[in-house]
This record gives C-alpha cells, structure tokens and sequence, in this order.
C-alpha cells in the first residue's frame, strides 16, 4: 500500500513495487520525427549523417575529420553488396592520416592491453572507436 | 628573531618618535615667541587704525598659543602614530613571509615559483612566436567546457573550419566535475600532475577534452588545409569592437572575426567576511575553481590539520565528502558550514536535504548548518571564523564555495546587455546577443522556451549550449530545446541526477521505494560504461536491468518508511506543470524525464508518472 505524507509544501509518498506494478494512466504527448529543434541521432530524418552527434565523439572534429567525413559518407551511402567495399581508398586516406596522430586515434592494431594504457581516446563517449572498429573491420 | 626585530623597530620608531616630538616642541617654543611679534606688529596697527579698544588682546594671544601648541601637538602624535604603524605593518609582512617559509614544504614553494615560471615562460614564448592570425573566422572567446562543444561543433557542420579559442587559463580546455569527484578518488600519487582518473567501469580518461595534439598551433591555423582548432593560452580579450567585428588581447594585439562566442564562464565568489579580513586570512583561502586550486588543495590536504568549507552548495558539498574521505586515512579534520538548515538546502527539498546532510557527516565531515560567518582572523598560527550566532571554529585554512560571478566585461565595450536577475549576458533563445556575436556556458542568461529566462551553472549545460551555439554560429538557427542535466555525487554510495528547474522553493512531490545495495552510482556507470554521468544520455538507449526477482521490498509500515528516502524521483512543480526532476539514486532514466519536461502538461496524479520511472527495478 502506498503511504503518503506532506511536509509542508512538499509531498512525500511512499510505494511499494505492487503500488506501481499496474502500467501507469499518465498520458505523454506523441513526439514529432520531423520536430526542427529536437537532437537527432546519428542519421537525420533526410538520411544524411549527424556529424555533429556526440556519440560520434571528436572523429569528424579532429585533424583527421575530412578523411573520416569522407570515409563514412562513402560507407553510409555505398550500395555493394559489402558494404563499403568501394570506399577502400577513403579508409585508407584516413587510416594514413589517423597514423599521424597515434595519441589521437589509439592504432587497432595494437592489442588490448596496450590500448588501455595509452593516452585517452578522443572522445569523451566511448562509442567512436567502436564506430571506426565496425568500418575498418568491414 | 622576528620578534626581535620588531622590537628593534619599534624602538627605533619611539625614538624618532621622540625625536620629532622635541623637534616639533622646539618649533612650537619658537613659535610661541615668534607668532606674537607679528601679531603684536598687526595689532599695533589696527589698533592704530580704528579707534576701538582691544580689551581681550593678550587672551587672544594666548589662545593662539595654546592654539598652535595643540597644533603642533597634534601634528607630531600622527607622524608618530603613523611611524609606528609604518613599521608594524613591515615587520608583519616580514614575519609573514618567515612563517610561510616555515609553514610550508620548500618543494611546495618550489613548485608554485615552477608553475608561475612555467606560465611566465609560456607567455613569453607566445610572446616570442609573434605571428598570431590577424583574422580567423570563428573566435571563441574562453577556453572552457562551453568554448570546445562550440569548437567542436563547428568543425562537425563546417567542413575546414578554422576556430581559434582564446583562453586566459594556462592549459588547454578540459572538464571541470573531475576537479572535485574522480580525482579526488584516484590511488594513483601522481593525479595531480597526470589528472587522469578512472572510471567505475577501470577506464582511465584524461580531463582534458582532447591531447594537445589535437589542437593546430595558432600561427598555423589559417594556413592548414583543412582547418582545425587552436588554442591560445594565458591570453585575455579585454576589448571586443562588436561594429568592426574585432577583438583585442591584453597584449595589445587584434583579431578580427566573422564569428564570435563568448564564453568566460564565472569567477568564483568570496565571502564579503573574508573580502574585509587580513592578508593572513586571504593567505589560507581557496576560492575552487580551476586546476591550479585543485593541486593547491590537494596539497595543503596532506599537511594542514583542518579546513574549513564555507558553502552547502553542489561544489562545498561535493569537496566536503571528498575531503571527508581523505580525512579517514590522515589526521585532517574536515568542516563545512553554510547558512541553509541542509547540504543542497536550496536544491533539495527540506527532507531530502537533511538527508542528505546525514550522509554527508558519515563521509567524516563535522556539518555545521545555520551558520552565518560575520568574521574572520587570524591570530595564534590558527584562522577565527566568526558565526553570528557567536559560535567559534578554528581552523588552517578556509575554501569558499559561494557561488559563481559571470565575467561579463566585455559588455560594456561590445554594447552588450546584460541581465540583472539571473547575471550574465543576455542573448535570445538562438543564443545570440548581436549580430554574429553568440554567449554560452555559465556566462549565458538565455531563454529557455520551455522554462523561461534562467542561467544555468553546470557542466552538461555548458555542452549543449556550447554545441548549440557553435550550430548556430554556422547557421543552424535552433534555439535552446534539449533540457540540459546535471548529477552530484556524495561519495561513491549516493548520487542523483536532475534536469529541468531543481529549486526547493517550488512544491515538491517525491515519490520513493526503498534502496537496495544495488542502487549506486558505481552500478550506473559500469552499466553504461561512461563515468561523466551526462553522456549516457547519448547512448540512446535507456539501459534497465531485467532482472527484477532479486528486489523484492518488503511491505513498510508507514513509520518505518518515513526516514528512508533510498531510491525515488522528486518532481518540482510551477503552477501544477512539472518543471524539475531529480532522479534519486536511479539512474539511467533522463530521457523519460526530459520528456516529461518537454511536454508540460498538468498531470492529475504525479503518482501515475512516477511509474514511468519504474523506480523498483535497477
């Protein structure tokens, strides 16, 4: 059984997990895909990239930022049976360039305990590497 | 020895003293005898003029006498006064300067002489390599949180953007929640030199935003191909010609922009007690703020015995548990005082900030609540504070966490408004305050469609608004709409997270289970795999546990429950609309309540919407 108390201005209750077992009557307002002000993910309602999503972190900020852009537009909009497959020249643009800056872009080819030990990733989420790990590996 | 040669000065002093006052004794027998001369000469002569009798002549005479005696009296007790103050103020600045010596490890001293010289010698190498840009085409004005979202963002929608940060820190941008949490945590010796922490989950992260090689040097910038981000440190803009669209550094030179942010955050406010107290007192207070505080107190946390920290706020409290916990394995003593009844007295309501003033005093900090500081001293090698209510604490050294003043001085010579409630500058909901001049960050007041005018000083906010900016700087045209969140932690055990108007002077419901020992910030964190609690927002999936068998709250009787505020979520209403949250000890639910913010709605039964937050399950 809830429990209720109020003290003062403030209202306290208390539930126990019964209390809000049944599925709640509190109504949310539908949200617009097509909102103008709302954030967006990574692929915006047009099907073009968000390269200002935080999941992707500094990857399209950085030095290497026009080579990675290039890399995974071409990756995003490839219609091959693999996927990315006619892009292989843009990966390794940025590759070469991501070589450059090794305290930047942690090399994947090292093993994994060294890539704890290096320098901090770019990106304060840690979604971008793996971003990067799922195009290069493809 | 000093006291020994305060004794030698005074002596020398009384003895001038002495001198000037025979000097000054002679000058006045001398002009006892001269004065009546010519005043005799006068007096002969108007009495020779006018036919009336001076009866009072001589009593006139020597009322001047006695006149001028006074006088010279006078005169020579200030010189002497004066003298003897003269002398007292040096020789305290001289023991001063011993004591510090003393007080401190020479390697401390050292150090700080190293930073200042470090600084220096990087200004002076800036200095030296002369060929700043004359002209880049966004200017971001701050080196803050705010300041890099903004970089950032323009470099993600302007392909070969060159931004140039200008920032009157001496490091590159970095993260400021770190500076009194995670690192504070860290086992590693050296975190103040690395001031790398480590996350829950054991990934260790940097709190700069980005390694400098990140950054393109700034007389590179606008010759790289592909642009970048420069930042120019230990440099201040302290005028800004928002007709000519230019910029001028402290070191007389000028920068042009197309585009220009202001972001200088705020400077952290001192007590008006000790803005009047001593330079001793000033000596030993720490206003919290940037790195360099952070290694001060975490030095002087080693070999102080006591600090005080005046402030309940987000920033006292967290330092306070921080220290507390320090406190366990050394003998320092860790007080914190401040006006309000609770810790986050103004945030939380008054139940849930006594609470947390509970859990506040078992991280090992003596709480003293209600307390109004009148003054400050020092005296005995100890400082005096003062409370109104006549209460006494001693202690070596203060931290004041009082709140934070916008640096806006640049309004005055951009012909920039600003707001008179909230501080700050005042920009529209786009962020904007004149044409192609934005403000974000701490120092923004802006308008929130949804909430309203309001000024925000946090950590997630200075992101969003930063990003928002830097969109808007290449011409997105949004205003404010994603509500920005911030979290606390009051030691690794309890934390909550809020979004929204989190004023505990607005009504308040509060709906709560009771907390099981799963219920932590650890646990949510090893969750998402994040430790800066605002980026699990981004993961974009709302991660809750399954396995609900194992919570099984038995069924309280209402006395029982009544103290035990584990787990819930407080809703903050304005005129029957939710316009705050706080997530108790849950985590992982801010979309939910984000979307409860958008919509605005009056909801009959805040009950029913507490159930949206499953608040029994992980």
């Amino acid at each position: 059984m809830s429990y209720c108390r109020q003290e003062g201005k403030d209202k306290i209750i208390f539930v126990t997990k019964e209390d809000h077992a049944t599925p709640s009557s509190a109504e949310l307002i539908p949200d617009d895909p097509n909102d103008p002000y709302e954030d967006h993910g990574l692929i915006l309602p047009n099907g073009d990239i968000n390269w200002n999503c935080p999941c992707l972190g500094g990857m399209a900020s950085g030095p290497c930022g026009e080579q990675f852009k290039a890399a995974f537009s071409c990756f995003h909009y490839s219609q091959e049976e693999v996927k990315g497959s006619d892009c292989l020249e843009q990966f390794r643009g940025m590759q070469e360039c991501m070589q450059k800056y090794p305290d930047l872009y942690p090399q994947e080819d090292d093993d994994e305990d060294s890539k704890d030990q290096q320098s901090p990733e770019p990106a304060p989420t840690e979604a971008a590497p793996t971003v990067t790990e799922e195009e290069t590996s493809s | 020895m000093a006291l020994s040669r305060l004794v030698a000065l005074r002596l020398r002093a009384g003895h001038a003293g002495v001198q000037t006052r025979q000097k000054l004794q002679s000058t006045g027998k001398c002009l006892l005898q001269c004065l009546p001369s010519p005043y005799n000469q006068v007096f002969r002569n108007s009495s020779s003029l006018s036919n009336v009798p001076s009866p009072g002549g001589a009593a006139y005479g020597i009322f001047v006498a006695i006149a001028t005696l006074g006088g010279g009296v006078y005169v020579c007790r200030t010189l002497h006064r004066d003298k003897s103050r003269f002398h007292d103020r040096l020789s305290t600045i001289n023991s001063i300067r011993e004591s510090i010596a003393e007080r401190t490890d020479s390697s401390f001293s050292k150090e700080q002489v190293e930073f200042r010289e470090a600084d220096t010698d990087k200004q002076e190498k800036q200095r030296g390599e002369a060929v700043l840009p004359s002209h880049v085409p966004f200017l971001l004005i701050g080196g803050g949180t705010a300041s890099f979202a903004a970089a950032r963002s323009i470099r993600a929608k302007d392909p070969g953007a060159k931004v140039l940060i200008v920032s009157d820190e001496s490091d590159p941008p970095y993260m400021r929640p770190p500076l009194s949490k995670e690192l504070w945590f860290s086992d590693d010796p050296y975190v103040t030199e690395t001031l790398r922490f480590k996350q829950w989950n054991g990934k260790e992260r940097s709190i700069f935003f980005q390694p400098p090689s990140f950054y393109v040097a700034p007389e590179e910038l606008m010759s790289t191909e592909h642009g970048g981000v420069s930042v120019l440190t230990g440099k201040k803009v302290v005028h800004l010609d928002v007709r000519e669209n230019k910029a001028k550094l402290d070191d007389g030179s000028h920068i042009s922009y197309e585009k220009c942010l202001i972001a200088t955050g705020g400077t952290p406010r001192s007590l008006p007690a000790i803005e009047r107290a001593s330079e001793d007192v000033k000596l030993r207070t720490t206003l919290f703020r940037r790195i360099s505080d952070f290694r001060s107190l975490e030095r002087l946390s080693s070999k102080v015995g006591s600090i005080t920290i005046i402030g309940g706020g987000f920033l006292g409290s967290e330092l306070a548990c921080a220290l507390g916990r320090r406190a366990q394995r050394s003998n320092l003593e860790v007080i914190q005082m401040f006006p309000e009844s609770g810790n986050m007295g103004k945030v939380l309501p008054e139940y849930l900030s006594h609470w947390t003033t509970e859990k506040v005093k078992r991280e090992g900090v003596n709480v003293i609540s209600d307390a109004v500081v009148k003054s400050v001293s020092y005296k005995n090698g100890k400082l005096h504070i003062s409370l109104k209510d006549g209460r006494q604490v001693e202690t070596d050294h203060v931290v004041a966490a009082v709140g934070l003043e916008p640096n806006t001085e640049l309004a005055k010579s951009a012909g920039l408004e600003l707001d008179g409630d909230f501080g700050g500058y005042r920009v529209n909901a786009e962020l904007q305050a004149r044409n192609n001049v934005w403000v974000a960050g701490d120092a923004a007041c802006f308008y929130d469609i949804k909430l309203g005018r309001r000024r925000v000083e946090h950590h997630d906010h200075a992101v969003v608004s930063g990003r928002l900016a830097g969109e808007n700087m290449t011409g997105a045209a949004k205003p404010y709409w994603h509500q920005s969140m911030f979290w606390s932690d009051l030691g690794p055990d309890v934390g909550y997270e809020a979004i929204g108007i989190v004023d505990s002077a607005l009504p308040t419901v509060g709906v709560f289970a009771k907390a099981t020992e799963k219920d932590t910030p650890k646990r949510a964190a090893e969750e998402s795999g994040t430790g800066i609690r605002s980026e699990t927002d981004y993961e974009g999936v709302v991660q809750l546990a399954s396995d609900s068998s194992t919570v099984t709250p038995s069924l309280p009787s209402p006395a029982q429950q009544g103290d035990s505020y584990g787990k819930g979520v407080v809703f903050y209403l304005r005129d029957n609309v939710v316009v705050g949250v706080v997530l108790w000890n849950i985590f992982n639910r801010m979309p939910i309540a984000r979307k409860i913010i958008k919509d605005g709605e009056q909801h009959a039964d805040l009950n029913e919407v507490a159930k949206l937050f499953n608040i029994h399950e992980e």
